[in-house]
């Protein structure tokens, strides 16, 4: 007689939503949620013990200016990044034009630079003392030139930084379209441009909405580039609040606001990807281009060209100047500990961000069903939080179980101040909330890859738990893990918020060296230890680059 | 190698019943195969073999072990079982040497070789022992796929619709192959298929399933031409049902004449004397029971014609206008609206009730 178990185990959980005991399984994806959950909901319980004066200082003489700033920035960077993103995607992907396939991955590097050093590239070039006005001022004489330092000028660096996150999602779109939809419309009357507007504009219309949330989401998230302008909106008030005022409560209640114009967002690019699956009209065998005439064709490598070089070419070369100048006072033992710093930070989070996106994705696969796709799906909402968000919202929490651990710890001769607050703790927990969205993509799309019927194929061989996770799981995932470390790593090594306002003592970053230098106006100082996160953020780009290629 | 007993088994998911109340024996060595329409529960049947779901009542035995019933269930990596997947699962991590040695366990390596180098050699993929799955044909995938599934000596074998990814021509050449390599390792083997062609070039025994249950477990001689029911007379091959009416317990009159031999009917046929004149019945009737003659004084119209290469396939209008068909060698090229002369050539009558 063969070993066996008793049947009661195996049976699977009825119903979906039953209130039944939840398995291991299901306890674990809910204990990553909650991740999000507690910071989201201990900030909005701050409105229960607000301080008066300084909520109603705030009413008066803040809120109004944030608001307004909000407004036209989520416009302005709307609006900018749909027309590049859009014109840009149409272009290279169905146009042909001399350098088109150069320029179609070319326009994705700007991802590469974060939106906080093209602007201070561009203040530094375009600013009243920069060589561009200086070198004008010498040909012509005095001049009245607009202001960089402006909302125009914010709008202009978020928008030249954020429009790939349009681009490499319409392009996708307008690819897989096809031509069908538009060679039908052509057989119907309709020319090329009509074409654009009335078929393939309006088919793509999901992604290209899931692009702009998902910029208008950095936007909301964005610290470095609006301290850099002195372009006051949430995230700056945030930060303010905390370490200025000393108000943590003022601090939660801004945050609040701001959580609320996120999970507008969210929810209008949740709804929008869920039109996605009616955009597709047969795929063409083959995918032509349409030939553009002499004239047209070196207009569109003109546009495109221009787009590159503000956006990338410009300040790579301005940053390398500058880098190259201050590297000979800079390049000493301090900027080696930020570097360190910024890579064993990245490398950490980006371990734990991969070992919870396997948690979860494997919770997944053992336990499917709709309360778990719901768990998931609040589990990795971090991605929409901005980090000086998170930042408040973990940090009180923890704070407060310091207090309770050190209160608990004092009756039995345990003397200090601090338990968990001088620690990684909150920065990393910070970070994992923030980048699980992107650590879980990949490794839940590695999972999807593995069906059913391997599992099944390993366990009628004998393979069972942990033989099957080191035998089939693991090898099968490794390259998607690995995506997911890699994202995950560049992505904390960008990060600004965070790591400013919850790093202990002593751990000072690139990110960190790159504020402290601009807030000072040393624009040379800031260039070098941006070098370095640039040339980090490079490797994913390429990687989405080749990927892209590929299809 | 062990012999398969299913004894009464039944499987519900939520309020619906999946397996109900069903029965079968595969001996030591035979290959049997489940065959019915899709959604008639003949892959959960297998899956409840595998042990990866359970069963509401009844009991599985292997080789004389019970493995499944409502209060044990033994867990699949315990049963020793090889099994081929529709998709046939290969892990794409390994080579094909790679994926037939998975489950050869803690044997030593030079053990092995051996085995591997032996099913390699077995299913005719000597040359591709370090290719991996992504590099092989559709066909090649399939080989494997059973390679691996033989090479740790299960106490049987299990196939999920082992052909349908594989164009006709493949289909047939392989399932052909199967068995033989099948019958040379003397493996005793249960396929799931909704093809018959599939089922009877592969199987001794086939069970045709329909709502859960088996309508009938028997050889595929029997299966076409001692149908247990009306539905497996429908399911499987093709024929027509004519109206006749029973004389006595050996004989039945149709349109085209009466036909003589036992009347396996489920019209009371033993005291037919009574019935004789209420009992209508539906004969069936398959292409090869009518036969062209020109000779012949009994006339029908041909309505419709399918070339099939050897023989064309009849639709014969008869003079009351009830439609059969005819297989009739392909040299008999008749147009369509000619009349052509037919006779009967019935070796097993097969009679239902007359559906009122």
């Amino acid at each position: 007689m063969p070993e066996t178990t008793l049947l009661a185990a195996k049976t699977p959980a009825s119903g979906v939503f039953a209130f039944s005991r939840p398995t291991s399984w299901q306890v674990i994806a809910i204990m990553i949620s909650l991740l999000v959950v507690i910071p989201v909901v201990v900030i909005f319980s701050a409105w229960g013990k607000s301080e008066a004066d300084i909520l109603s200082h705030m009413a008066e003489f803040v809120l109004p200016e944030l608001l307004s700033n909000t407004f036209w920035l989520l416009l302005g960077v709307g609006l900018g990044v749909t027309f590049l993103g859009v014109s840009l995607a149409w272009l290279t992907a169905m146009c042909d034009f001399p350098g088109r396939s150069f320029f179609s991955w070319a326009l994705l590097l700007p991802l590469a630079i974060p939106a906080y050093v093209l602007a201070f590239v561009v203040i530094g070039l375009l600013d009243f003392t920069g060589p561009l006005q200086t070198a004008l001022r010498e040909v012509f004489g005095p001049l009245k030139l607009p202001q960089i330092r402006s909302r125009g000028g914010v709008i202009l660096v978020m928008s030249l930084a954020l429009y790939p996150y349009v681009y490499l999602i319409a392009r996708n779109a307008f690819m897989t379209q096809g031509r069908a939809a538009l060679e039908a419309a052509q057989s119907l009357g309709v020319n090329r441009w009509q074409g654009f507007v009335r078929v393939a504009l309006p088919m793509a219309r999901p992604w290209i909405a899931a692009g702009v949330m998902l910029a208008l989401m950095e936007t909301l998230a964005d610290f470095g580039t609006v301290a850099i302008f002195n372009y006051d909106t949430f995230t700056t008030a945030i930060y303010k609040a905390w370490f200025s005022l000393f108000s943590l409560s003022a601090a939660s209640q801004l945050a609040s606001i701001l959580i609320v114009f996120v999970l507008v967002l969210v929810l209008a690019e949740q709804h929008s990807r869920s039109n996605m699956k009616y955009g597709t009209v047969g795929r063409s065998a083959s995918h032509r281009r349409i030939v553009l005439s002499r004239k047209h064709g070196w207009l569109a490598s003109f546009y495109t060209a221009v787009v590159f070089s503000i956006a990338f070419l410009i300040p790579m070369v301005q940053l390398l100047i500058w880098a190259f100048n201050a590297g000979a006072t800079d390049l000493d033992a301090r900027y080696w500990a930020f570097v360190r710093h910024s890579l064993w930070l990245s490398g950490l989070g980006a371990f734990i961000v991969t070992l919870l996106a396997l948690l979860l994705g494997y919770a997944g696969r053992q336990q499917p069903g709709h309360s778990m796709l719901l768990i998931q799906r609040i589990a990795t909402i971090g991605y929409a939080i901005p980090g000086a968000v998170l930042a408040v919202g973990i940090f009180i929490p923890v704070a407060w179980l310091d207090n309770q651990l050190i209160d608990w710890l004092k009756p039995h001769g345990w003397q200090g101040t601090a338990l968990l607050k001088g620690t990684l703790l909150v920065m990393l927990l910070a970070y994992a909330v923030r980048f699980l969205a992107v650590g879980f993509g990949s490794v839940d799309a590695g999972l999807q890859r593995i069906t059913r019927s391997i599992d099944e194929a390993a366990r009628v061989m004998g393979s069972h738990t942990w033989s099957l996770l080191s035998r089939i799981h693991l090898p099968m995932l490794r390259a998607s893990l690995f995506t997911a470390a890699a994202l995950s790593f560049v992505d904390i090594m960008k990060e600004m918020p965070i790591t400013l306002m919850t790093r202990p003592f002593g751990w000072d970053t690139l990110a960190v060296r790159v504020f402290e230098m601009t807030s000072e106006g040393e624009w040379e100082r800031a260039a070098l230890p941006s070098v370095a996160i640039v040339l980090a953020g490079l490797l994913p780009v390429i990687f989405l680059a080749s990927r892209g290629d590929k299809q | 190698m062990s012999d398969l007993k299913l004894v009464r088994i039944s499987q519900s998911y939520g309020p619906r019943q999946i397996i109900d109340d069903l029965t079968f024996h595969l001996q030591e060595g035979q290959i049997g195969c489940l065959l019915g329409p899709s959604g008639c529960g003949k892959t959960t049947v297998l899956r409840c073999i595998a042990g990866f779901e359970p069963i509401t009542a009844g009991h599985i035995e292997i080789g004389g072990d019970v493995v499944s019933s409502p209060a044990r269930l033994t867990p699949p990596e315990k049963r020793q079982i090889g099994m081929v997947f529709q998709d046939y699962a290969l892990f794409p991590h390994l080579n094909v040497a790679g994926n037939i040695a998975f489950g050869l366990g803690k044997h030593d390596a030079s053990h092995k070789n051996q085995r591997v180098e032996e099913l390699l050699s077995l299913t005719g993929l000597l040359d591709s022992a370090n290719k991996f799955p992504h590099q092989l044909s559709g066909g090649q995938q399939q080989r494997v796929a059973l390679a691996r599934a033989l090479a740790p000596k299960p106490h049987m074998l299990l196939m999920d619709e082992p052909f349908s990814n594989l164009d006709v021509e493949l289909r047939e050449r392989l399932s052909v192959e199967v068995r033989d390599i099948l019958k040379r390792e003397g493996m005793t083997a249960l396929i799931v298929t909704h093809d018959q062609n599939e089922a009877f070039s592969i199987a001794d025994i086939v069970g045709v399933m329909h709502q859960g249950a088996i309508q009938q477990w028997d050889t595929p001689y029997n299966l076409y031409h001692q149908p247990a029911n009306r539905f497996v007379a429908d399911f499987i091959g093709q024929g027509v049902f004519l109206p006749g009416m029973v004389m006595n317990n050996s004989m039945v009159e149709i349109e085209l004449g009466v036909l003589h031999g036992m009347i396996p009917t489920d019209c009371d046929a033993t005291g037919c004397d009574q019935c004789a004149h209420d009992c209508y019945v539906d004969v069936l009737i398959r292409p090869d029971d009518i036969v062209h003659d020109d000779e012949s004084l009994l006339m029908a119209e041909v309505e419709n014609k399918a070339f099939r290469g050897a023989e064309f396939l009849y639709t014969l209008k008869l003079p009351s206008g009830t439609r059969a068909l005819s297989l009739v060698p392909s040299h008999h090229d008749h147009a369509i609206g000619e009349r052509i002369g037919i006779k009967l050539a019935v070796d097993h009558v097969v009679a239902y009730r007359r559906l009122s």
